[in-house]
């Protein structure tokens, strides 16, 4: 699964019916900081309501589709969660601004 | 199936209902020599995994399907392992003190 951020909407009336009713949004994948990677944006078949502009994570493949109704549909991409929260600590000076560097022996 | 290290933990409240009361992880898959970094993943852990383990990652629907014990859905990515070490031919293994004089 990636990371993702919600950059717009589908709207398509006329479409395959194992479609119908499934919201379709736009989404750029990025970084696990939510940054954009660059990468063309892709459209995905929303399964959690997600709005434009939250970060999301996103599976690609096969398993996207089988997750609807009818699984013969022709969908590679699903969003599956808004992500709340990202933690690595390895890189995460920026959730913490109280914090001094850290006078290490390095300098 | 490739190796990686658990570099960090995902919150998410709202998520497909396969993925409810699952553990979610951050992966960074361990770069092939002379390639690029690969992105990191989430994954669904299976196996108690914690952060700075090396493990084995499956992605591939059928298998987290099966691993996870239900229907398929929109889950591809899962821990399926804590690596202990890895030997390939020529190499000490990796676990072990085997620091080489030359």
């Amino acid at each position: 699964m990636l990371f993702g951020r919600v950059v717009g909407t589908v709207v398509c009336t006329e479409k395959v019916p194992s479609w119908r009713g499934q919201r379709i949004l736009l989404v750029d994948t990025t970084d696990p900081a939510g940054a954009s990677t660059g990468g063309r944006a892709f459209a995905a078949i929303d399964l959690v309501s997600a709005a434009p502009g939250q970060r999301v994570f996103v599976v690609r493949g096969r398993e996207a589709a089988v997750a609807l109704t009818n699984a013969e549909n022709p969908a590679d991409a699903a969003i599956v969660g808004l992500i709340d929260a990202v933690h690595e600590p390895a890189s995460e000076p920026a959730s913490e601004p109280s914090s001094k560097p850290t006078p290490g022996a390095a300098g | 199936m490739f190796l990686g290290h658990v570099t960090g933990t995902i919150v998410a409240t709202i998520k497909h209902p396969h993925l409810h009361a699952r553990k979610l992880l951050l992966v960074r898959p361990e770069p092939t020599p002379g390639r690029p970094q690969p992105p990191s993943v989430i994954a669904v852990d299976s196996v108690d995994a914690g952060l700075g383990d090396r493990v084995l990652v499956a992605d591939e629907g059928n298998a987290a399907a099966q691993v996870l014990g239900m229907p398929r859905g929109p889950v591809r990515t899962i821990i399926v392992g804590v690596v202990d070490e890895v030997m390939s031919e020529g190499d000490e293994p990796s676990g072990r003190s085997g620091a080489r004089g030359a």
